[in-house]
Formats: C-alpha cells, sequence, structure tokens
C-alpha cells in the first residue's frame, strides 16, 4: 500500500500554473490543499463522513443533550426484562436495558467519548512521532537512516495486535492514556515509513536545492520547504488509520485488556453482551452498530481525503 | 539470487534479535510474580520461591535469561510452563497446527476472492458492479472482526441453523470455514480494494494497447499480461498480512472456541505467563520474516525487470 501512497509526493508540483508549492500561502493560485478542500466539498463520499464524525463530535463534547439516562446508573429490576422500545425516541429504554440494569442508550452515547478520543489523540501522536522519525531519517540520511529504519523494521516485526496486548498486559491500571500509549507505541512504523519516502522525495527537489544553495538552515529548509510539501501522504496514512485505531481499541476493550469498567466503552458492552447473544441479542447488537459506525465514518473520510489530495485519481 | 537470499537472511538477524528482545522485556517487566503464584493462597515461604527461581533461572538479570533463552531457542527448547511444568515446545506443538490451518484456510480465501472480486471490479471500473463491491468492502473494513464474528454466529448458528456456533473439531474444515470468513475479512477487502485499483490503472497502460491490438484473445491480455502486472502490491500486503492473521486468531479463536495459538496466547497473559506469550510470539515474528522475504522473491517471479544480484 505505501507504493501507491507514496506516490502522490510529488504532487506539489500539480498546483498548475502559478508558484508552486503550499508554503507560499494560497493567496491566488490554488495550492493542493485548497485544490483538495474544492475536490471534497463536492463528494457525497466526504459529506455522509463528514456529518457522521460531526454528530460523533457533539455526542462526544454534550451527551446529556441526547439522553438523560446516566451509563453508570443500575437498576437491577430492568434486568432482562428491559427489552428494547424502539418507538421511544431518546428514551431511556429506547435500545433496553443491559444485564445489570443499564440503559443501553445512555451507554451506546457516553461510549462515543472513549472511541472518538483514543482514536484521534493516536493519530495525532502517532503522526507527530512518526514524522518526527520520518523526517530526521529521510533528511539526514546516513547512518542515523539506518539506524532509525531498522529501529523501523523491529516494531514492524511484532504484528499490531499481539504487541498491543503484551504492552496493556504489563499495565495492572488501564486508563485511556494506557491504551493510547500502547497503540502509539506499536503504530508510529507506518506513518515514519510514509513520511521518509516523502521526505526523501521532496529532498531532491530544485527548491530545496535552491534553499540549501541560498545557505538557508537546517531548520529552515527542513520546516518551511520539506515539511509542507511532504505533509500530503502523511495525512493520507493518518486520517485512513484514524478509524483503525478505533477499531483497535473496541479489539482490545472487547478482550478485557484495554479499557475496563467504570469507564464507558463500546468493546467492552460487545464483551458483556456476547453471553446474551441468543437470549437478548440487543446487548450486543447497539455498541457493535455505533462501533461500526464510527469505524465506518473515519474510513470513508480517509478515502475521500486520498481521493482529494491523490493527483492520481483524478 | 543465492547472494540476495543470503544477505537478506543476515538483515533478519537484528530485526528478530530486536523484536523477541521487546517482547522479553515487557513480559518480564509484568507486575506480579508467577512463582509466588504457585502458592495460591497461601503466603509463599520466601526461601522456597528463592529456590524455585534459581532452578528456573528468574534469579539472574535479564540480559542473561534472554540469552539462556535464545540459546535454548536454536536447541528447540522454548522453556518451560512454570504452572503446569509442562514445556512450551509442547503447548505450541498442540496449538500451532489448529491455527496453521485456520490461517491458511483464511489465506487461500483471501487470496483466491479478493483477487477474482479485485479483478472483475477492476475490469469494470465505475460499474454497477463495482460500485457493489466497492461498498461491501468499505463495510467489511468498517466492521471490527469480533462484531462480524458474532453478527455470523448469530446469523448461521442460531438463526439459521447451518452450523454450530462453536467449533468442535478443529480437523473439519467445514465447522472452521466460519471462523475463517471472518478472519479473512479485513484482508479480503483489502486486498480486493489493491487488486481493483491496480487492475483499472494498469487497463489503460500502453502495453495492454498493445497486447490487444497485436490480436492477443482477452483471456491472455487479462490473465497474463494484465494480472501479473498488478499483482506486485497485493504481494506486497499479502507478506505482511500473514503474521497480523496469525495474532488476528485470538479474537477470532476465543469467539469459536478454537483451541489454537490465540486462545493460548490469551490465556497466557491472563496467567502472565512470560515463557508461553514469548515463545508465541517469536514463531508469528520468524513467520512474518519469512513471509516478507518470500515476497521480496515473488517480485522477481512478476517482474522480471527486477533482478537480485
Amino acid at each position: 500500500m505505501t507504493e501507491t501512497l507514496n506516490a502522490p509526493a510529488p504532487a506539489s508540483k500539480e498546483p498548475g500554473p502559478g508558484p508552486a508549492g503550499a508554503d507560499a500561502k494560497p493567496a491566488k493560485g490554488r495550492s493542493l490543499w485548497t485544490d483538495a478542500w474544492h475536490d471534497l466539498r463536492r463528494k457525497p463520499l466526504f459529506i455522509i463522513s463528514a456529518v457522521l464524525i460531526l454528530l460523533l463530535l457533539v455526542m462526544v463534547a454534550f451527551p446529556s443533550w441526547f439522553t438523560s439516562a446516566s451509563p453508570t446508573a443500575a437498576d437491577l429490576t430492568n434486568h432482562y426484562q428491559g427489552k428494547p422500545e424502539y418507538s421511544h425516541f431518546f428514551g431511556e429504554d429506547w435500545f433496553g436495558y443491559d444485564t445489570q440494569g443499564r440503559s443501553v442508550w445512555a451507554r451506546m452515547v457516553y461510549g462515543a467519548r472513549a472511541s472518538v478520543l483514543v482514536g484521534v489523540l493516536v493519530t495525532l501522536f502517532v503522526t507527530i512521532l512518526g514524522g518526527i522519525v520520518g523526517l530526521i531519517a529521510g533528511y539526514f540520511g546516513g547512518w542515523l537512516d539506518s539506524v532509525l529504519s531498522r529501529i523501523t523494521d523491529i516494531f514492524q516485526g511484532i504484528p499490531f495486535l499481539l504487541g498491543a496486548m503484551v504492552v496493556l498486559t504489563t499495565f495492572t491500571e488501564r486508563s485511556l492514556w494506557v491504551v493510547i500509549a500502547a497503540l502509539l507505541f506499536l503504530g508510529w512504523t507506518q506513518i515514519a515509513r510514509v513520511a521518509r519516502g516523502a521526505v526523501i522525495t521532496v529532498k531532491q527537489s530544485d527548491y530545496v536545492h535552491a534553499a540549501q544553495s541560498l545557505g538557508a538552515s537546517t531548520a529552515r529548509i527542513m520546516f518551511r520547504h520539506i515539511v509542507p510539501n511532504a505533509l500530503a501522504p502523511v495525512v493520507v496514512v493518518a486520517t485512513t488509520a484514524l478509524g483503525g485505531y478505533i477499531a483497535a481499541e473496541a479489539t482490545l476493550s472487547y478482550l478485557g485488556i484495554g479499557l475496563a469498567e467504570p469507564t464507558v466503552s463500546w468493546g467492552v458492552d460487545v464483551d458483556q453482551g456476547k453471553d446474551a447473544l441468543r437470549t437478548a441479542p440487543h446487548m450486543i447488537i447497539s455498541p457493535a452498530v455505533m462501533v461500526s459506525l464510527t469505524v465506518l465514518a473515519f474510513i470513508m473520510l480517509g478515502d475521500a481525503v486520498r481521493n482529494a489530495l491523490d493527483p492520481k485519481s483524478r | 539470487m543465492g547472494r540476495y537470499v543470503a544477505r537478506r537472511l543476515l538483515q533478519m538477524i537484528p530485526v528478530f534479535i530486536g523484536a523477541t528482545l521487546l517482547i522479553f522485556c515487557m513480559m518480564y517487566a509484568l507486575p506480579g510474580d508467577p512463582v509466588a503464584a504457585l502458592f495460591g493462597e497461601k503466603a509463599p515461604d520466601p526461601a522456597q520461591v528463592a529456590a524455585i527461581k534459581h532452578q528456573l533461572g528468574l534469579d539472574l538479570p535479564l540480559w542473561q535469561q534472554y540469552w539462556n533463552y535464545l540459546t535454548g531457542l536454536f536447541q528447540g527448547d522454548f522453556g518451560t510452563q512454570i504452572a503446569t511444568q509442562r514445556p512450551v515446545a509442547d503447548v505450541i506443538s498442540q496449538a500451532f497446527p489448529v491455527t496453521i490451518r485456520l490461517t491458511l484456510f483464511a489465506f487461500v480465501f483471501t487470496v483466491v476472492a479478493g483477487i477474482l472480486l479485485g479483478l472483475i471490479s477492476g475490469l469494470r471500473a465505475d460499474k454497477a458492479f463495482d460500485r457493489v463491491v466497492l461498498f461491501f468492502t468499505l463495510l467489511l473494513i468498517s466492521v471490527p472482526s469480533f462484531v462480524l464474528g458474532y453478527f455470523f454466529q448469530y446469523l448461521f448458528a442460531f438463526q439459521l441453523g447451518w452450523t454450530t456456533p462453536t467449533v468442535q473439531n478443529s480437523e473439519d474444515l467445514g465447522q472452521l470455514l466460519l471462523p475463517a470468513i471472518v478472519l479473512a475479512g479485513l484482508s479480503l477487502a483489502y486486498v480486493t480494494r489493491l487488486t481493483r485499483t491496480s487492475v483499472a490503472e494498469n487497463l489503460r497502460a500502453d502495453y495492454i494497447r498493445t497486447a490487444i491490438a497485436k490480436g492477443l484473445p482477452r483471456r491472455r491480455v487479462v490473465g497474463i499480461h494484465l494480472l501479473r502486472n498488478s499483482l506486485i502490491p497485493v504481494v506486497t500486503f499479502l507478506g505482511t498480512d500473514v503474521g497480523a492473521l496469525m495474532a488476528g486468531a485470538v479474537v477470532t479463536e476465543g469467539i469459536f472456541n478454537v483451541h489454537g495459538v490465540g486462545n493460548t496466547i490469551f490465556e497466557a497473559l491472563n496467567r502472565r505467563e512470560g515463557s508461553t506469550v514469548v515463545g508465541i510470539a517469536t514463531l508469528i515474528v520468524i513467520v512474518y520474516l519469512v513471509a516478507s522475504l518470500l515476497v521480496d522473491l515473488l517480485y522477481a517471479v512478476l517482474d522480471p525487470r527486477i533482478r537480485y544480484d
């Protein structure tokens, strides 16, 4: 996949006439980014995913707008007889109750927080860490590149899920931050590889040679010339990976080694609902649908962003 | 060719050592003492704990433990499970064939169905069939495997009654079909999409036009000229995917109660049993490294311009 994703690197020349390069503020000639934005606004794929993500973000910020019930208030009298009442929109029993008599709908709403936070923060940290490693390895080359690439290889040799399981069992207290750290620990290599490839491509372009011969400092060349032009493929991989991190959090929580009670997490709810699969399938369906919808929204966003930023697909 | 393979094998050594060392260190940084756990509820006698630890070599510094482990590995010794006193090699040899069967099944399904679907939708890019395939692959990527697993179990076992909800006999390929499809789901979607993009792109290439203009039969143009050139990104993905499939078996084996590596590793993690986890992880890392070497060699088969001297 990296092969095709590395391709959009020379895209900085793409914006057509006018001064190339995104580091000149897009005043007149449309830069890659404004171009992509114009393209995105017309894509139904992007609009659907943007609406879904917006809704999720509102859910994360103001869960009480969606439900007045508390996700942790358990009333055992509702246990099991609490089948879903699909006509009670936004009511406490809209999607029924779980084994402990808690409102499933409230848990669906409050569970968004953990999922979205983990997804967004892991993506952010992975992009920063992987980006820095890739930038250093790609720009300086030589022995530094060899060492960093070998370290990347080592981390890449460990399957993601297996590695995350091993990391997480070393912690007894598994908060949100521990899960984020574990996913970061194993996830940065993907970005590092893409960033390294993009930086190497950009480093050979004329404007970088020009800046070097004009005597610009290393920091200036890196951050004013290379980073803005090598950003596109990194952004593409990062947005696509976001959905994957959300799925990973849910999977780990489901396995009982990610987030745990009292944190409200869809993965934990699926784990608790699986034993009632035959008798009360609503307990497992609701959180499962929420996870899938959330991942779907971010995967669609990633697809749309890739199509917009990759000039080959136009 | 021979020299290239030798060089690649040498390059694998640091990656292998690094990856296993990493997992080894993490496992032994675990809180909780497996030896003290042997005593159950009783307060362990410190002298006895020390004696057992000495016997197992757990009182040595970490680097020496790792060295002992590594040298044992080359003699086929994966260490001993502390709780059961069983050699880990024994546990692995019981669980590994089951997972290999499941993974291989899933892999074959991924390759055959993924390339076929990708080829058909790539040839009919932007037609109805292509749209449907794209939509379903999008769904398949979005639905986590544990959700897909329970959905299939509910649908095919509880509602339709076509299969048993769990795998009773892992020798029976018919029973492994459902877990294998669930395990393959994500990879299948990726392979389909990669093949589709690659085929649709290469369809516009000059050599395809030439081949058609030469009057070659369509089957040959698609099967030899198009497919062979389109498979390189797919093969790259498949190579890295083998290790992920084996690790993903943790989830699938749990749902369908398959007694393979995934179940074993999960139980071992809960019991804080380092030797089992490290042993299995080592094997998966080896599988991953060998698969990526095979991929590199396959490149040359697919594209004769790539040579290894």
